[in-house]
């Protein structure tokens, strides 16, 4: 079992690098920004004094390296700094650029990361059953009707852009037939049905990019893993085809699978940008296109920070998980 | 035997194969009968459709394949129009299937004896624990060593031998009326292949086990089987008993198999004292990256003469010509080409260094480059080493072409691919030879191909090196290559020379007893070859098998 | 198809009860079989989980034959419901045609390779070779197709497409005017020069980039391949949209207000995001030929590096290549097109059809009442969809049939 702990830690070592790498990646691109956030943050037209005075307040006087270790610090202690956005409101306000006032960017993010989460996670909960049946029923029947029939489908699903899908479902289940809403109009404190039934649509949408790619990945893996000697072997013991699934596949087939899921999961993080925007879901994917637009630096930053943390997180999952389920590794010589 | 009732009756079986949404014939009609206890050889080169008719037998094809016609009948039981639940019934429980390679055929999941005993648990012939017991019983038949734990360990924690007899135990473990053996010990070494070989002959005894064995080399066949079928590209050309079949073929395609053990070279004379090497390899170590694979080995090879060098996979016979051209620099040593020291890396070496010695690959496929012409692929070398282009070339070209015995005007614009396995190994020394070496090593050449073909590439080596006068590093594990065409071998293991001289010295005991281990254990035609040999090992008492040594 | 108000609850019951129908008839279905054909294997071993696929198979063909036949018959409002239905069935009946045609005409037109070519392909695959000649065709002549200029203010605001001057169309402008009375098909037309040429331009940069450094790195191995690697693993550790935004933030703000700067900044910066796939492609695939023995014998040989990178390696990669050229160009089209669609990227006054899907969107709200209009966003999002779509088939085909030819 050492050799996997070493393996898994090693792991584990390297995901906090690239995180790392990852964080230095973005703060090196937001500084590759001409001129410097003071002037950014009032625009044209701005009073020498009042840039000095913001430059003061976010410490652009210092060297790249000791804002980078300072917003790394208030990174992990949580602290992401504060909003261009509500900065300048408040400033047009006329009140002093003080934080008296002004919602943080963690504070701006927390409830929009709860939202994306919860959208992912329905998505997620019809996506992944649904394509490991259709996947492992398309390997089963590989070259059938059915199979022939699912292959253009999920071809078609993957090849579309998400804003055509959700336009798609949208127009017939929203328009046409009103079952859905067609907005997301989430906010705190609603009932749980209720907050399901406005995130369907947008899950929905998810769902059908997601699970056209989990299938295909599955149904690959299956196929690779049935035409196995050990697999033909089992069959030509006599033993049921259903205990073949079970007791000779289904084991050796647990690695692939979670490696497939853990990708398309983080496949979710990209898609729900776009898919938050169509159905003005109050989402992280929103917020971060917003502050793209008015080049609101710490939030994009933010964002960003937040996307590759989960996008790394979850293959790091996969990676661990595919390492734990190799028995060549869990029973070393 | 004869008297015994027919087990397995085969008649005009025919398979189909789907390529390009088209059903091909594989099989044109194989038919055979089997009586209990006996075993069937079944021969013929690859491609012949042997396993397929093997797998058909158990009422099995592959994905895209079909039985097509004829009929299977196993103990009164058509196999070919059978339900899926009465063939399962009988498979693993009275027919039973022993892969070529068990390596891959073991569910890297399980324990081996839960493997071993899910045949007989879910045909309800034992019970777990019996079964459990039974395997250790068999794996103690079997000669496998720790026959009490070794079930319990995992199929990667186990060697290749070793895990072909737990395979072969599994197979036994509904105490089948019919093996099928697939190649079960092609992909072996022949000191591990002796083992299999035995406990696989004696299990099958012991039971009455009848049997299908199925594989390309005649020697094992010879010892393996009382009857031997030989196929050729899905037709059948001849079936009798073995001994029968060995003294006395009937078909001409047989006499050509049995034909091609004849070839030997005529012995050269001893070489002279003061000769100079070719290339003398001395006092050379290497290693990939920190792991030691060369110890300190040195051998010459003289002009005109052809050095084999010997070994099992993993002896580093290999790794000694990837130091001669320079792939791996030795960390170690010297490496002389005709008297003078080569630089080690090949990057150092000037052109002409590098033309001086030539390399022939096992495998032609990957030798060739797929997207060229043949006369491109032997062009290259002609007008990078010499200089020729246009009309000079193409005729360098149809003169080496004509050497290795091709058409030039059918040859030259075709690509590898419209190529036979023989073919391309001509091509890859027709490009050998464009540098107009003085040297060529030659790497497994003859593995890859049947043994008609590779019996061809031998005579047209040998022709060339008397014309030319080549010298050749001949790198085989076959020693009945080596037989054929060497004059001196040189035998490695564990990246250790172990010993080295003249051919007919080398043939002739006393030796280390790893080259007599080595040397003997190479099958022979002689169906007594194997049970003679192991009087002589004195392993052959089967019953008191603690006291055999592995 | 639901009888019952279309409740959250009453759908859940309505699918739980179809289910059960369904596999009742699937059981019954193989029942009769078997009763048929006097058990034959199919019938008789044919498992529980097949027959229940025939059910669905035929429940679903039936269900669209009727709503195909209840859509004929409808008239008035009614049948604006069905608008979408009809379309969606006309086009997939039309595409198949011209599809099967395409590869009739393949197969009698054209050099035996290519003849040879049409005769294995499956019409998927043909419908995927004629939807990028036709956009092929569209893209390059865009100006002679079009009736209008991309940029030209041709009349009225918002004229309703259809040109039934009744309704509030206009016959010279088939498919309307948009908000500033710009010619709807023309920008469509355009979109299909602007989208296709800037997604090629960039899918061909990022193959320069990817496939010299991938295979660099396989040919040369140690330090350049673990520079290029490494480098490669960080900029992949960010999701690419996500990346691809940030840097466009970055990028917009050097580019001020010069629309054409910030396109070429936005193809530079997608090239580079995607080359670190086709790098981690081609060095795989350069990997894989390095090890062949005829590299060896070209190494031993003593030939320079750009001879064994230009006349041993590549014309061996080109098949894998070009699959992947597909499957990046969807990539990137796509990235593009969602760029645009976010409002990022492509800028007024070019046509582009992410950038139209966008602006149009509002007329989904009058799908019950003006189709027509409501369609105007589906075309230019299926116009993207219909050209990805088309790749994909092809390349699924040549992935499928170079990986047939190994085994």
């Amino acid at each position: 079992m050492n050799s996997v702990l070493g393996i898994i830690l090693q792991r584990l070592g390297l995901g906090l690098l690239t995180l790392l790498v990852v964080s230095v990646l973005i703060f090196a691109s937001v500084n590759a920004l001409p001129g410097d956030f003071a002037e950014a943050i009032l625009g044209q037209g701005a009073t020498p004094e009042a840039v000095a005075s913001i430059r003061e307040d976010l410490g652009l006087n210092k060297n790249p390296f000791s804002r980078y270790f300072s917003w790394l610090g208030g990174v992990l202690t949580g602290d992401f700094g504060t909003s261009f956005a509500q900065a300048n409101m408040s400033s047009f306000a006329g009140s002093d650029t003080g934080k008296g006032g002004i919602e943080s960017v963690a504070a701006q993010i927390a409830p929009r990361f709860k939202n994306t989460l919860f959208l992912a996670g329905v998505a997620a909960a019809i996506a992944i059953p649904l394509a490991l049946t259709l996947g492992i029923l398309a390997a089963l029947y590989r070259n059938s009707v059915y199979d022939r029939a699912v292959n253009v489908t999920t071809l078609s699903a993957i090849s579309s852009p998400e804003f055509f899908l959700a336009y798609i479902l949208i127009l017939f289940l929203a328009f046409l037939n009103p079952i859905l809403p067609s907005l997301s109009n989430i906010y705190d404190g609603m009932a749980f049905s209720e907050r399901l039934q406005k995130t369907l649509l947008p899950a929905l949408t998810l769902t059908l990019a997601v699970t056209a790619q989990l299938m295909r990945m599955t149904r690959a893996a299956i196929i690779n893993l049935l035409a196995s000697p050990y697999i033909e072997m089992a069959r030509l013991k006599g033993i049921s085809p259903m205990r073949v699934i079970v007791r000779h596949a289904l084991p050796n087939a647990l690695a692939p699978i979670i490696n497939v899921v853990a990708l398309n999961l983080a496949y979710l993080i990209t898609g729900v940008v776009v898919i938050e925007v169509v159905f003005v879901y109050p989402g992280i994917g929103q917020l971060f296109v917003d502050s793209v637009k008015i080049r609101d630096i710490p939030v994009v930053q933010a964002c960003c920070l937040l996307f590759a943390a989960a996008y790394i997180l979850l293959n790091l999952i996969a990676d661990i998980m595919s390492i734990l389920s190799n028995p060549r590794l869990r029973h070393p010589k | 035997m004869s008297e015994q009732e027919i087990l397995l009756s085969v008649k005009d079986l025919k398979i189909e194969g789907r390529s390009d949404e088209t059903w091909n014939p594989i099989i044109n009609g194989a038919s055979f009968d089997l009586r209990k206890g006996e075993v069937l050889g079944m021969i013929g080169e690859s491609g012949a459709g042997k396993s397929t008719v093997g797998l058909a037998s158990m009422g099995f094809t592959r994905d895209g394949c079909r039985i097509s016609g004829g009929s299977v009948v196993f103990d009164g039981i058509d196999l070919v129009t059978a339900d899926a639940a009465t063939k399962r019934s009988l498979l693993g429980k009275r027919i039973a299937y022993v892969a070529q390679s068990a390596a891959a055929s073991f569910n890297p999941a399980h324990r081996i004896i839960d493997q071993h005993t899910e045949a007989p648990t879910q045909h309800g012939v034992y019970s777990k624990s019996e079964s459990e017991e039974d395997a250790m019983d068999l794996y103690n038949r079997l000669r496998l060593p720790n026959p009490e734990e070794i079930g319990f360990r995992y199929p990667h924690q186990v060697s290749g031998g070793q895990l072909q007899r737990a395979m072969t135990a599994m197979a036994m473990s509904c105490r089948p009326d019919l093996i099928i053996f697939d190649e079960p010990t092609t992909a072996l070494d022949v000191t591990t292949q002796i083992e299999v070989l035995a406990s696989i002959r004696d299990i099958v005894e012991q039971f009455n086990t009848a049997a299908i064995y199925i594989t390309h080399d005649l020697a094992v066949v010879a010892q393996m089987a009382d009857r031997i079928k030989v196929l050729l590209r899905g037709d059948e050309v001849e079936e009798s008993e073995t001994r029968s079949m060995l003294s006395n073929p009937k078909e001409e395609y047989t006499k050509s198999l049995w034909a091609v053990r004849s070839f030997q070279r005529d012995l050269k004379a001893p070489v002279a004292i003061n000769s100079t090497p070719v290339v003398s390899v001395q006092n050379v170590s290497a290693a990939y990256g920190k792991v030691p694979v060369l110890h300190d080995i040195s051998f010459d090879i003289h002009p005109g003469r052809t050095v084999a060098v010997v070994g099992e996979s993993g002896s580093g016979k290999s790794t000694a010509a990837r130091c001669i051209t320079g792939l791996l620099p030795p960390t170690k040593g010297v490496i002389q080409f005709d008297g003078e020291n080569l630089p080690l890396d090949y990057r150092q070496r000037n052109r002409g260094q590098l033309r001086q010695a030539q390399m022939i690959y096992q495998m032609a496929d990957t030798a060739l480059n797929p997207r060229k012409k043949i006369g491109e692929i032997i062009g290259r070398p002609v007008e990078f080493y010499m200089g020729l282009k246009g009309a000079e070339k193409r005729k360098r070209v149809e003169q080496l072409l004509e050497q290795i015995e091709l058409e030039p005007s059918q040859y030259i614009d075709r690509l590898p691919s419209e190529l036979s396995g023989g073919q391309k190994q001509r091509v890859g020394i027709a490009r050998s030879l464009a540098a107009e070496p003085k040297f060529i090593i030659c790497d497994e050449v003859t593995s890859a191909l049947d043994q008609l073909v590779a019996e061809g590439i031998l005579r047209l080596l040998a022709d060339l090196q008397d014309t030319l006068g080549l010298s050749y590093m001949f790198i085989t594990h076959d020693l009945a290559t080596v037989k054929s065409i060497a004059d001196e071998v040189v035998v490695m293991k564990e990246g250790k020379v172990i010993e080295q001289g003249p051919k007919v010295e080398m043939f002739q005991p006393p030796h280390h007893p790893y080259t007599d281990l080595l040397l003997s254990s190479v099958p022979e035609m002689d169906p007594d070859w194997l049970t003679n040999l192991l009087d002589e090992r004195g392993v052959d008492n089967i019953g008191d098998a603690a006291s055999a040594k592995i | 198809m639901f009888p019952l108000e279309p409740t959250f609850f009453n759908i859940v019951v309505t699918l739980i009860g179809y289910g059960l129908a369904l596999a009742g008839a699937g059981f019954l279905f193989r029942l009769v079989g078997r009763k048929v054909t006097n058990n034959k294997p199919y019938f008789r071993d044919m498992p529980g989980g097949v027959a229940i696929g025939f059910a669905i198979g035929a429940f679903a063909i039936a269900w669209v034959v009727y709503t195909y036949i209840q859509a004929q018959l409808a008239e008035g409002p009614a049948a604006n419901k069905y608008f979408f239905f009809l379309v969606a069935v006309h086009g997939i009946i039309i595409f198949a045609v011209a599809a099967y045609i395409f590869r009739f005409l393949g197969r009698l037109i054209g050099t035996e390779g290519t003849k040879k070519a049409f005769r294995q392909m499956p019409v998927t695959a043909a419908f995927g070779i004629m939807i990028i000649v036709l956009y092929a065709i569209v893209s390059i002549f865009a100006g002679v197709i079009a009736p209008y200029g991309q940029e030209e203010i041709v009349g009225n605001a918002n004229v309703v497409p259809g040109g039934d001057p009744a309704m509030g169309g206009d016959p010279a402008y088939l498919l309307g005017t948009d908000q500033i009375g710009r010619d709807i098909l023309s920008r469509l037309i355009y979109g299909a020069q602007n989208t296709v040429g800037i997604a090629f331009v960039t899918t061909c940069l990022a193959f320069l980039i990817g496939t010299t450094f991938g295979f660099l790195a396989a040919v040369k191995g140690g330090w350049m391949d673990q520079i290029c690697s490494r480098t490669v693993d960080a900029l992949m550790a960010i999701p690419q949209l996500i990346f691809a935004l940030l840097l466009m933030t970055i990028a917009t703000a050097w580019a001020g207000t010069n629309n054409v700067l910030v396109m070429v900044y936005m193809v530079i910066i997608i090239a580079v995001l995607d080359s670190t796939r086709v790098f981690r492609l081609s060095r795989a695939v350069g990997i894989n030929i390095v090890v062949m023995d005829y590299i060896e014998a070209a190494k031993l040989r003593g030939e320079t590096l750009p001879y064994l990178i230009f006349k041993e390696i590549l014309p061996n990669a080109y098949a894998p290549l070009l699959a992947e050229f597909g499957l990046r160009f969807c990539f990137v089209f796509l990235t593009i097109a969602s760029l645009s669609f976010l409002g990022i990227g492509i800028k007024p006054p070019l046509a582009d059809w992410g950038t139209m899907v966008r602006d149009l969107s509002g007329f989904l709200n009058y799908a019950q009442f003006l189709p027509l209009n409501a369609a105007l966003p589906l075309m230019a999002a299926g116009a993207i969809a219909l050209l990805t779509v088309g790749v994909n088939f092809l390349v699924d085909w040549m992935l499928h049939r170079s990986s047939g030819l190994k085994e």
